[in-house]
């Protein structure tokens, strides 16, 4: 039996098929569920209720929301490039699903690992594959053949560079006090205080950053609803917009997700260890709802401020961080 | 009660205060960055923990006042039952959007429909053109037509908006909460 990728344990094939089945199926139940909850939220914040019409509590406003963008054409600009833009929304969705992989759930229990994939790399593979959504907005805003989607996806790329160099030196301290790229072993090694005490600058930066890289308020650079109309989604319509917005929710399940394990200590929480899931997921929904939290809160920024805030600010500080993470680490 | 219980985020007094942030650059800058930024978290979440004050509309109604003006209702005397309207067209004539029309006749003894010499034998407003300025009300020398509470009036066809006698003579059905004492 050849294991899929250079693992820390081995286990049966029908284990990781059935991992990754429970995996995606759990969380594409919480993705609609986090729509409403974000929209409730989001009214509750302004003084208003949020949807509460359609099903109890309005929980099925995702269904309808989902019927009606299927009833909807599949519209394709004359000026869009076909293939490409097809694939554009595709690649966010692949993107976004391959970095579930490695959030890890819980520890081995019963000889299966409760995560999808335990790669020595788990850091570095949630950058390959979280960037690999941004070719999806760039190839989407580009092959739309409109101004303000490419507007929107020239935003994106400068974002990306400008955001995932920060957030990579951000995690450099977190990775070098565990001394492995594990998200497992990193949860292993905040066994006695979480990272985001001694980390909590790292940690500050990753969520910034991570706000930038699920294009969420207030680095909504992309699509910038109110000046690009959606950005690079302006010409998608139907089920592929949709995908759009399903995949910037999994993307902060995926970037709360990684910043609960690497900082929040995992699965760790008082309890039985079947209970370990369960904090995690509670870690990472306390992280989701900063994410409403802000999002309600804070206005979108200039595209300037942004580009000075991420290279003036945000990189020297995690420059920093990883200097001082460094010589502490050294020296006890 | 505070003068704005309805609205505690206003705060006591008269006028709301203008609130300015530093000057960006320096200290102050840094300030805006976090120290604002921390304060507009910690704005939204009081929203939050205050809680909804939406009116759910078709189910909860806004309460009116005493003296809102909604759809008009034509009176009767209470004793012995005869029309106020004696059929004068004052309120037609007062009207600005020329949306009351009367016709009048005369009362013939033995069954008579007013209490004056005259009564209103078509007597129609015309709710799409009414303006609800009330001027009607005030011009009735008989307190014969006024304005009620109801405001829900909507409907498809333009033809049911024109209100005939009978239908202003009517007993309104009260859909409309009135405000209470203080509020």
């Amino acid at each position: 039996m050849l294991p899929i990728a250079d693992t820390q344990m081995v286990e049966a094939t029908w284990v990781m098929i059935l991992k990754s089945v429970v995996i995606f199926a759990v969380i594409f139940g919480i993705l609609p569920v986090m729509t409403v909850v974000e929209r409730k939220l989001i009214g509750r914040f302004q003084h208003r209720y949020g949807p509460n019409r359609v099903g109890p509590f309005g929980l099925l406003q995702p269904l309808a929301d989902v019927g009606k963008l299927l009833g909807k054409e599949g519209f394709r600009p004359k000026n869009a490039i076909p293939a490409l833009y097809v694939l554009g929304p595709l690649l966010p969705v692949l993107s976004g699903v391959l970095a579930l992989a490695i959030i890890p759930w819980g520890d081995v229990q019963g000889g299966v690992g409760l995560y999808g994939i335990d790669v020595p790399i788990g850091i570095l593979y949630f950058f390959a594959v979280g960037s690999i959504a941004f070719y999806g907005l760039l190839l989407g805003g580009w092959s739309s053949g409109s101004k303000y989607s490419l507007l929107g996806a020239m935003r994106g790329a400068a974002q990306l560079i400008s955001y995932e160099v920060s957030m990579g030196l951000a995690l450099l301290g977190v990775v070098m006090m565990a001394g492995s790229l594990s998200l497992v072993d990193v949860v292993h090694a905040q066994g006695e205080v979480w990272y985001v005490v001694p980390q909590i600058v790292g940690f500050l930066i990753f969520m910034l950053a991570g706000f930038a890289e699920t294009n969420r308020t207030p680095f909504d650079m992309p699509e910038a609803d109110a000046e690009l109309v959606q950005g690079f989604m302006t010409e998608y319509g139907g089920m592929r917009f949709g995908s759009f917005l399903l995949v910037e929710y999994m993307e902060i399940i995926v970037v709360s997700g990684v910043a609960a394990a690497l900082f929040l200590g995992g699965w760790m929480g008082p309890g039985p260890s079947f209970l370990d899931p369960i904090w995690m997921l509670a870690k990472m929904f306390a992280l989701v709802f900063l994410f409403i939290w802000v999002r309600a809160t804070l206005p979108r920024l200039r595209y300037d401020q942004l580009m000075s805030f991420g290279w003036k600010v945000l990189l020297p500080l995690a420059t920093l961080n990883v200097l001082v993470t460094a010589v502490l680490v050294v020296v006890t | 009660m505070s003068a704005n219980s309805e609205f505690p985020y206003l705060g006591d007094g008269d006028v709301v205060e203008v609130q300015r942030g530093p000057e960006p650059g320096g200290a102050g800058g840094a300030y805006r960055a976090f120290g604002e930024t921390l304060r507009g978290l910690k704005t939204t979440m009081a929203r939050l923990i205050e809680g909804p004050l939406t009116i759910e509309y078709p189910e909860e109604k806004t309460p009116v006042y005493p003296r809102f003006r909604g759809r008009h209702k034509l009176h009767k005397f209470e004793d012995t039952g005869l029309e106020k309207c004696v059929g004068c067209s004052l309120c037609a004539a007062a009207c600005p959007a020329d949306c009351i029309r009367v016709v009048a006749a005369e009362n013939i003894p033995g069954e008579r429909v007013s209490s004056g010499e005259r009564y209103a034998a078509v007597y129609e407003i015309n709710l799409s053109r009414c303006i609800f300025c009330g001027y009607c009300e005030i011009a009735c020398p008989f307190d014969a037509i006024t304005m009620g509470h109801d405001y829900e009036m909507a409907d498809y066809d333009r033809e049911n908006l024109i209100f005939t006698k009978e239908m202003l003579l009517a007993e309104p059905i009260e859909r409309t909460p009135l405000k209470s004492e203080g509020e």
